[in-house]
């Protein structure tokens, strides 16, 4: 530790001598991007040295890459050097001190997607240690992992605790160049979740990010590390249908999924960031980086993603199937209303024998928005009797929106085999009438109708996520109808 | 209960209904008869709000209100149902589910507590009986894969749990084989009360033999041109439509 200070203190030292001024928010960097700001970065982390080395590897390597412009979305360009870097957690005198500070608009939401209570305050980000006592909340799920052996911990903790997990496959999965948005992030990652889950054990509960309070404020560049040993069992839980306060526009994030021979991974996410006003003003872009690598045989990595938030959605959770009988799902419900974009979809590798690959995907367009799928299946030379069923489904709202399929197949293998189902239909006016007809408000007939349309996805979800989501779905479609 | 004055309605321009009057008394049974074309369909879809059509002149009141000032949804909660024609599939959602929002967005309206799945199940059940519908159609999706006589007992079904004021079959009878024609006659039968009004638009005669009507209006081009007892259908059964001057080219 000692060496850590002084390291800081240097640092601070020679921000001193480059004239830049941070007494007023000390807990925030100014807006920039340079090989110092990556150093104290890393510094005020108290980060080892190999963690140094690869966040600078990473960034040099991404001065070298220009940012990718061929997915089925436009936005303005960003400013990678009007972005800080670092911002340390709230401190809870910060924070609203009760729900009376809290914006009213927001509580409505959380009240009709029924989120409890105490709940409430926390994704509304009022201070955890004046709701209710975070020590019990943390000790509930702590002793029953601890017991089981599973680590579940901040990225940045596992740095310190774990370091030789973190260095065997932090980057094996999305390695540091793989793409400009995940090269960022492993430049300047802030924090994230790392979970560990030993031989044969099955982990005792779901995981979800909501338990981990403290790291729920982490930023835009969050880095997820999960490791499934040899049979194995995980279900991991991310995000919230509640709508999170969140004053970054750009999330870059970044999800590595390892599972080892017949360890299985079951991933969920319900995204639901700030999408912009009704006029496409504002909104987070969410450029994400999500990949499992099904590196053992008879091993499983299942995608579950409800998206409905962010302006712009840019993210293809894959899985590389290399184990031999290694099994990828992909099950996905995008929602965009007004002015959303998104371009989502999934990859499945087929790289070893007998492994097999399902898509389900159900995109839906209403406002003015964009929806496209984006798939990619790939069959390599030693992929014998590898298969993979795709479907993927668009429901279109009102006359303005799109609904976009960009499916692409490659095949190296001739004994495999790949099936290919899509198709486009619309709320119709004489189904709209049907329900109206029966008494049913417009808008609960559209949700209803759009709710039938994901039921292949939604019964993939967690119970409890599976009603969440289709509240969500109600929410998100609000002001879609007349 | 119903008062229809001077009903005129187009789609797309073209003028369908011209000048309707009519009235329906709680406790009465109405057919409406006449070939293709002439507007049966059209004056079912007004009533119940369809927005494709659209009102030029007239005005129908319901208990004294204005009807067509009422959207769709308001006049279903305000007792008016429509048996389509071709029932309309919505995949994904199932007949339970429909079935007990549509009953729960009525109760809603006339102040009663909300029914939950278990006891909507129940009921539901029940009355598939009923109609002669297996309890596994409340579980598949709205009309989903249907044959067609199974989707007329299935709107039979919803009119059964919804119990509306007035029921409006459009065409109920097309397309069903005799049992099929009967079980429909039987729920409908079985909705008759004397706080209820029935309006059967159908082509032919053979369903009146099952609910038999108080009254029989004649529709040709938009306009009732004869109104009778059911002794009126009966003839128009044996000597068609040419007697009354209606060209029925287009029926045959």
């Amino acid at each position: 530790m000692a060496n850590t200070d002084k390291q800081v203190n240097e640092l601070i030292k020679r921000e001193y001598e480059h004239g830049f001024v941070t007494d007023i928010e000390a807990d925030t960097f100014e807006p920039g991007l340079n090989e110092d700001v990556i150093r104290r970065l890393s510094a005020v982390k108290g980060e080892p040295e190999f963690m140094l080395e690869w966040r600078l590897k990473a960034y040099r390597r991404w001065l070298e890459m220009d940012e990718p412009e061929w997915a089925h979305v436009h936005y303005p360009k960003v400013d990678y050097q009007n972005i800080s870097y670092y911002s340390a957690p709230k401190r809870p005198e910060d924070m609203p001190q009760s729900l009376d500070e809290v914006d009213p608009e927001l509580l409505r939401t959380y009240e009709k997607l029924g989120i409890p209570l105490h709940e409430r305050a926390a994704l509304a980000g009022v201070a955890v240690d004046a709701v209710f006592d975070s020590v019990s909340v943390a000790t509930t799920f702590k002793e029953p992992l601890a017991k089981a052996g599973v680590i579940f911990c901040s990225i940045s903790e596992a740095v310190h605790e774990h370091p030789e997990l973190v260095k065997k496959y932090l980057g094996s999965v999305v390695p540091i160049g793989d793409n400009f948005f995940a090269c960022l992030n492993a430049a300047t990652f802030s924090d994230g979740t790392f979970v560990y889950i030993p031989k044969g054990v099955r982990c005792p509960m779901e995981l979800s990010t909501y338990f981990r309070i403290n790291a729920a404020n982490t930023g835009q560049f969050e880095r997820t590390l999960i490791i499934a040993e040899e049979g194995s069992y995980v279900s991991y839980l991310e995000g919230c249908t509640a709508p999170m306060r969140d004053e970054n526009q750009l999330h870059a994030a970044v999800v590595e999924l390892v599972a080892l021979d017949d360890a299985q991974i079951k991933y969920s996410t319900v995204q639901n960031w700030y999408p912009g006003d009704e006029n496409g003003i504002g909104g987070i872009y969410n450029f994400v980086t999500k990949r499992g690598a099904a590196i053992g045989k008879n091993s499983k990595i299942s995608w579950t993603q409800v998206e409905t938030g962010s302006a712009i959605t840019w993210k293809y959770p894959s899985c590389i199937l290399r184990g031999e009988n290694s099994v990828g799902e992909f099950y996905s419900v995008a929602l965009t209303n007004n002015y959303q974009q998104a371009d989502t979809g999934t990859k499945m590798i087929h790289l070893g024998k007998n492994t097999s690959s399902t898509i389900i995907s159900k995109g839906i367009s209403a406002g003015h928005s964009s929806n496209a799928y984006r798939g990619l299946v790939k069959f390599g030379p030693g992929a014998e009797g590898a298969r993979n069923f795709t479907q993927c489904d668009s429901l279109l709202i009102g006359d303005r929106s799109a609904a976009h399929t960009f499916p692409y197949i490659e095949n190296k293998n001739k004994n495999s085999i790949v099936e290919h189902e899509a198709t486009t239909s619309k709320v119709s006016d004489e189904q709209m009438f049907l329900c109206r007809q029966r008494g049913i408000d417009p808008e609960q007939a559209v949700s209803m109708i759009v709710n039938g349309f994901c039921k292949e996805v939604f019964k993939e979800l967690p119970m409890e996520f599976a009603v969440e989501a289709g509240k969500l779905l109600e929410v998100s479609l609000e002001g879609s109808v007349g | 209960m119903l008062s229809i004055k001077n009903l005129h309605a187009s789609v797309e321009g073209k003028e369908i209904l011209k000048g309707i009057n009519l009235e329906i008394k709680a406790g009465e049974v109405h057919a409406i008869m006449g070939p293709n074309g002439s507007g049966k369909s059209t004056l079912s879809q007004v009533l119940a709000g369809n927005e494709a059509f659209e009102v030029t002149e007239g005005e129908v009141l319901m208990d004294g209100n204005n009807l067509l000032d009422l959207e769709t949804e308001e006049r279903a909660r305000d007792g008016i149902f429509l048996a389509f024609q071709y029932p309309v599939e919505i995949p994904g959602v199932s007949n339970m589910q429909f079935l007990r929002t549509a009953v729960n967005s009525l109760r809603r309206h006339r102040g009663e507590e909300e029914m939950n799945a278990a006891e909507f199940m129940k009921l539901a059940r029940e009355t598939s009986k009923q109609v002669d519908l297996d309890p596994n159609f409340l579980k598949r999706g709205v009309n989903e894969g249907f044959s067609g006589g199974e989707k007329k007992r299935n709107e039979i079904l919803q009119a059964l749990l919804l119990q509306p004021r007035l029921a409006i079959l459009d065409e109920t009878d097309s397309g069903l084989d005799i049992d099929a024609l009967k079980v429909v006659a039987d729920g409908v039968n079985a909705l008759k009360s004397k706080d209820r009004a029935v309006l059967m638009v159908t082509h032919y005669q053979r369903l009146l033999n099952h609910i038999v009507p108080d009254y029989v209006h004649v529709l040709a081009d938009g306009r009732i041109v004869k109104s009778g007892g059911s002794e009126l259908a009966f003839e128009l059964e044996e000597r068609g439509y040419g007697w009354l001057g209606i060209n029925d080219a287009v029926a045959s």
